[in-house]
C-alpha cells in the first residue's frame, strides 16, 4: 500500500482497525478527539463488525469497552488525560480484575497545556493504578504500538494504556497502512464471579497476580528501552528520554553534531520500568539526563544517584519540553555552549468566540442584567465567555453547577446573596451536569443555570450530543431531550429562549432572578438555544444581513471591547469602529450593543 | 534534502490546509515529512502555528533560529514567530503594508476571488515563485487537487496561481 499523510490520531485509528478492534468508545476532548472520528471515517476498511460510540462521558465509555472485552473481543476506549479522572473508578479496579479480549485505553496527554485544565501525566496515573503504559515517539510508532499493546493485553489479560501527547496526536507523518487482521472472534462471556464480580475476599489474590504479571511485563524483551550507543567519547554518561521528548532529542543531537557520541536510550514503556534497565544504568553510568513529559515517572523509578532531571530542577518541571528548552538542558548537562536566551512563550493573539456565536449574545445579556453577579462556568468553547467578563470560574466537567450551589450556600449564611448565574454547555450538561443539578435542587440552592444549547460539542469539532438523536457516524438514534431531564430533576422554573433575541432573553433572566428570590423559589433553568454557527446548516438557515457602522459612531469601543465580536475592530486612528466583512456572518446581534445606534443592518441584495 | 517550514496565522485562516498541502507535496515525492499543528481552543481566532519538516527528521517541532521558510498569514504574528527563522530564512508575509520580508496583500487578492480564506494559497503561490520551498508549482497543484473538496478545486488553484504570478511588479513582468 502507498504511504498516506496521517495525523497521529488518524494513525492510531488505523492501528485500531488493523489490529481487529471491534468495539471503540470515546468521549471527545482535545487532543484525543480525532482518534474516534478517524475510526468512524475509516470503518469501511474494517474486515469484521465494528461497533463505535461517542459515549456520554469517559466512565461510561470505559465500562462499555470493558464489558466488550470480557466477551473476548478486542476493544478500545479513547479520552484525554482529564477524562481518565472521570473514568478513574472503573480504571483502577480493572487493573486487578483484568480483561479477556485485548483492551486498550488510549489517553492523550496535553503537556503545555494547550487545551486543558491541567497537564497531568497519565504515566504517573498508571504507576498509581498499576497499569502498563506505552509512550510513542511519533505517529508511526503510535500506530505500531496499538497492536503491541493488544498483544500484551491478551497475553497477561490486563488493560494496557497507550499515552500519546498533543505533539503526537496532532502531528502528521507519512505512514503506510496495512491490511486489517481478521480474528474471527464471537462474543463468548465466560462467567467467573470470583473474578468479574470479585468481592474483597478474592482481591488479595488478584492483586498478587497483578504484581506478578507486572514483574514479567517489565522484562518483556520487545518492550525494553532501546539504545543508540555512543562511541565512548562521553564515558559513563547517558541520555534517557521517552515520547516526543525523545524525538526532539534525536534532532537536537543531530543538529549539534553529537550523533553517536553519547549513549541515547528510548524508553518505550515508562511503567513498569524494566529492572534490567534500571540495574544497567546504575552499574554503567555515573550521570544520566532524563527527559520526559510531564512528570518524573521514569526518573522516580530509576532512582539513580547521578540522575539529572525534574526532581533536582535541572529540567523544567512545568510545560512542554520544547526543542529550545531541551537545547538549554542538554547543553548544560554536556557542558556545551549554552544557546542564546530562548524567546518567551509564544502565545500571540488570544482566542475568542466566533463571529455570530450565540454564546456571546447570551454572555453579554447575562453580564448586562447582573453586573455584580457571580458566574461559574465550565469546559468548552464557552469558557471564552471570560473575555466578556461573564465567566468567573472554570474547573472541570460539570463543576459549575455544584460550584454555583456552593457559592449560594456560603453567601446565604450572611444573608446577602448576589445573583449566581451558571453557564454550562449541552454536552457538558449530559456529561456530568445532571447529578449536580439534582443535588442543587434537593439542597435548595437558589441559582440560575443557563444551559448553552448549541446542539453540538463545538469545541472539539461537532460531535453529536444525546438530544440530537444522532449516533456516531450520523445514523439516527433515540434523542434524549434536555427539558424533561431538567423537569424530572425537580426544577420548577424552566424556560427556553434564543439568545439572538436579546430583549426576550434578558426578560427571562430577570424573571429567573426574581424566581430564585421568591419564597417558593429554587433553581431556575434557562435553556439558551441556537445552533453552533460553525455548523454550515445553521449558518444557511439563519438570516444574514449586511452589517455596517455609520458615522454616528462615537468611537466608544463598547462593541469591540465589551461585546468583542472578532469581526468588529477600531479603524487605524481608533476613532470609529469597523466591521471586517471577511469575518462578519451578518447575525445582527451586535446592533443593540451600540449606545448611539451606529451599527446598522440591511437586507443583503 | 532537508527543509524546515513554519506556517503562522490565526484560527480560521486556513493554516491547517496550507500545512497539509505542503506536507502532501512531500509525501507525493516520497520524502519523509512531519508536521505539528495547533488544534483546540486556539482555533477560535487565536494565534496558530504549524511546522513542517521535510527530510530526515525525528520530531515535527522546530527550534528557534532553525526554520528555512516562514509563511505568515497574520502579520501580527511576526513578534511571536519570527524568531523561529534562520538568519538566512525566507519570510513571506500576507500584509497590505510594506516593511520587512517579502509581502503580498494575499487577503485582498483572495477577497477578489470571492473568499478571504484563500489567502493561504495565494501566499503558497508566492513562496513557490520565490523558489523558497522544496516543491515545484506542479507538485503544489497536484497536492491541492488531492486535498481540496471537488467543488473548490478550481477556486483554490486560481488563488495559488495569483500568488505564483504576482508579488512585486518586476515579477509580474516575467510571469
Ligand atoms: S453582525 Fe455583528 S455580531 Fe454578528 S458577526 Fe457581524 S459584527 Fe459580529
Ligand atoms: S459602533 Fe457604537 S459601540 Fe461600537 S465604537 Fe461605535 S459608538 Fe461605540
Amino acid at each position: 500500500m502507498t504511504k498516506e499523510l496521517l495525523m497521529g490520531n488518524e494513525a492510531i485509528a488505523c492501528g485500531l482497525i488493523e489490529a481487529g478492534c471491534q468495539v471503540a468508545t470515546a468521549y471527545p476532548g482535545t487532543p484525543s478527539t480525532e482518534i474516534l472520528q478517524a475510526v468512524i471515517d475509516r470503518q469501511d476498511t474494517a474486515v469484521e463488525p465494528l461497533y463505535i460510540e461517542w459515549s456520554v462521558n469517559e466512565k461510561v465509555a470505559f465500562e462499555v469497552a470493558l464489558a466488550a472485552s470480557y466477551t473476548g473481543k478486542r476493544c478500545a476506549v479513547v479520552m484525554k488525560q482529564v477524562g481518565l479522572n472521570v473514568a478513574a473508578d472503573p480504571f483502577m479496579r480493572t487493573a486487578y480484575i483484568g480483561v479477556k479480549g485485548g483492551m486498550l485505553t488510549i489517553v492523550a496527554d496535553d503537556p503545555g497545556p494547550h487545551s486543558s485544565q491541567n497537564e497531568q501525566d497519565t504515566r504517573l496515573f498508571c504507576l498509581q493504578a498499576r497499569v502498563p503504559v506505552l509512550d510513542p515517539v511519533s505517529p508511526a510508532e503510535a500506530k505500531a504500538m496499538v497492536s503491541t499493546a493488544f498483544e500484551l493485553s491478551e497475553k497477561y489479560e490486563l488493560n494496557v494504556v497507550l499515552r500519546p501527547t498533543t505533539r503526537i496526536c496532532h502531528s502528521r507523518q507519512n505512514i503506510t497502512p496495512t491490511s486489517p487482521l481478521k480474528l474471527s472472534r464471537v462474543a463468548d462471556f465466560q462467567r467467573d464471579p470470583t473474578r468479574w464480580a470479585a468481592t474483597p475476599a478474592f482481591l488479595p489474590q488478584l492483586h498478587r497476580k497483578l504484581n506478578a504479571s507486572l514483574e514479567q511485563i517489565a522484562v518483556e524483551p520487545a518492550l525494553q528501552p532501546r539504545l543508540i550507543a555512543g562511541d565512548g567519547s562521553c564515558a559513563r554518561t547517558a541520555l534517557v528520554a521517552s515520547g516526543i521528548a525523545y524525538s526532539n532529542l534525536v534532532d537536537l543531537i543531530d543538529d549539534l553534531g553529537l550523533n553517536s557520541k553519547v549513549d541515547l536510550y528510548q524508553v518505550l514503556m515508562p511503567y513498569p520500568l524494566s529492572p534490567i534497565f534500571i540495574r544497567s544504568l546504575h552499574e554503567n553510568y555515573d550521570r544520566v539526563l532524563i527527559l520526559e513529559e510531564t512528570y518524573p515517572v521514569i526518573e522516580l523509578q530509576l532512582a539513580h544517584p547521578g540522575a539529572v532531571g525534574k526532581q533536582g530542577g535541572a529540567v523544567p518541571r512545568e510545560g512542554e519540553l520544547t526543542p529550545d528548552i531541551m537545547h538549554q538542558v542538554v547543553a548544560g548537562f554536556l557542558g556545551l555552549t549554552a544557546p542564546e536566551e530562548t524567546p518567551g512563550e509564544r502565545r500571540g493573539q488570544r482566542p475568542s468566540l466566533c463571529p455570530g456565536c450565540p454564546h456571546r449574545a447570551a454572555f453579554y445579556s447575562i453580564k448586562q442584567c447582573f453586573p455584580k453577579g457571580i458566574f461559574p462556568s465550565d469546559i468548552g468553547c464557552y469558557t471564552l465567555g471570560m473575555n466578556l467578563g461573564a465567566v468567573n470560574t472554570v474547573h472541570c466537567m460539570g463543576a459549575c453547577i455544584s460550584q454555583g450551589a456552593g457559592f449560594y450556600h456560603a453567601y446565604q449564611q450572611d444573608g446577602d446573596v448576589p445573583t449566581i448565574v451558571v453557564t454550562i454547555g449541552d454536552s457538558t450538561f449530559f456529561h456530568a451536569g445532571i447529578p449536580a443539578l439534582i443535588n442543587a435542587v434537593i439542597q435548595q440552592a437558589r441559582i440560575i443555570i443557563v444551559i448553552l444549547d448549541n446542539a453540538t460539542t463545538a469545541m472539539t469539532g461537532g460531535q453529536p450530543v444525546p438530544h440530537m438523536g444522532v449516533a456516531a457516524g450520523g445514523e439516527p438514534t433515540k434523542a434524549v431531550a434536555i427539558e424533561p431531564l431538567v423537569r424530572a430533576s425537580g426544577v420548577e422554573f424552566l424556560e427556553v429562549c434564543d439568545p439572538y433575541d436579546k430583549h426576550a432573553f434578558e426578560t427571562l433572566l430577570v424573571q429567573a432572578d426574581a424566581y430564585t428570590r421568591s419564597p417558593e423559589g429554587g433553581v431556575a433553568v434557562l435553556i439558551s438555544r441556537h445552533g453552533c454557527v460553525m455548523d454550515r446548516k445553521v449558518l444557511k438557515s439563519q438570516e444574514s444581513f449586511l452589517v455596517t457602522i455609520n458615522d454616528k459612531c462615537i468611537g466608544c469601543r463598547k462593541c469591540v471591547d465589551a461585546f468583542e465580536c472578532p469581526a468588529l475592530l477600531m479603524d487605524n486612528d481608533g476613532n470609529m469602529a469597523l466591521v471586517n466583512q471577511d469575518r462578519c456572518i451578518g447575525c445582527g446581534t451586535c446592533l443593540p450593543v451600540c449606545p448611539v445606534d451606529a451599527i446598522i443592518k440591511e437586507k443583503k441584495s | 534534502m532537508k527543509q524546515q517550514i513554519i506556517v503562522s496565522g490565526i484560527g480560521g485562516q486556513g493554516v491547517l490546509f496550507l500545512t497539509r498541502v505542503i506536507a502532501q507535496a512531500a509525501v507525493n515525492r516520497g520524502m519523509p515529512v512531519l508536521t505539528a499543528e495547533t488544534h483546540g481552543m486556539a482555533q477560535r481566532g487565536g494565534t496558530v502555528l504549524s511546522t513542517v519538516k521535510v527530510g530526515d527528521f525525528a520530531s515535527p517541532l522546530i527550534r528557534s533560529g532553525q526554520a528555512d521558510v516562514g509563511l505568515l498569514l497574520w502579520e501580527a504574528n511576526l513578534q511571536v514567530h519570527a524568531s523561529l527563522l534562520k538568519n538566512s530564512g525566507v519570510l513571506l508575509i500576507n500584509s497590505d503594508t510594506a516593511e520587512e520580508g517579502e509581502r503580498i496583500d494575499a487577503s485582498a487578492i483572495a477577497r477578489d476571488l470571492g473568499n478571504a480564506v484563500l489567502s493561504n494559497l495565494v501566499l503558497l503561490g508566492l513562496a513557490v515563485r520565490r523558489q523558497a520551498l522544496f516543491c515545484s508549482a506542479e507538485e503544489c497543484e497536484a497536492a491541492i487537487r488531492q486535498l481540496a473538496p471537488a467543488k473548490f478545486v478550481e477556486q483554490n488553484l486560481a488563488a495559488f496561481h495569483k500568488g505564483l504570478g504576482s508579488g512585486n511588479p518586476d515579477s509580474l513582468a516575467d510571469s
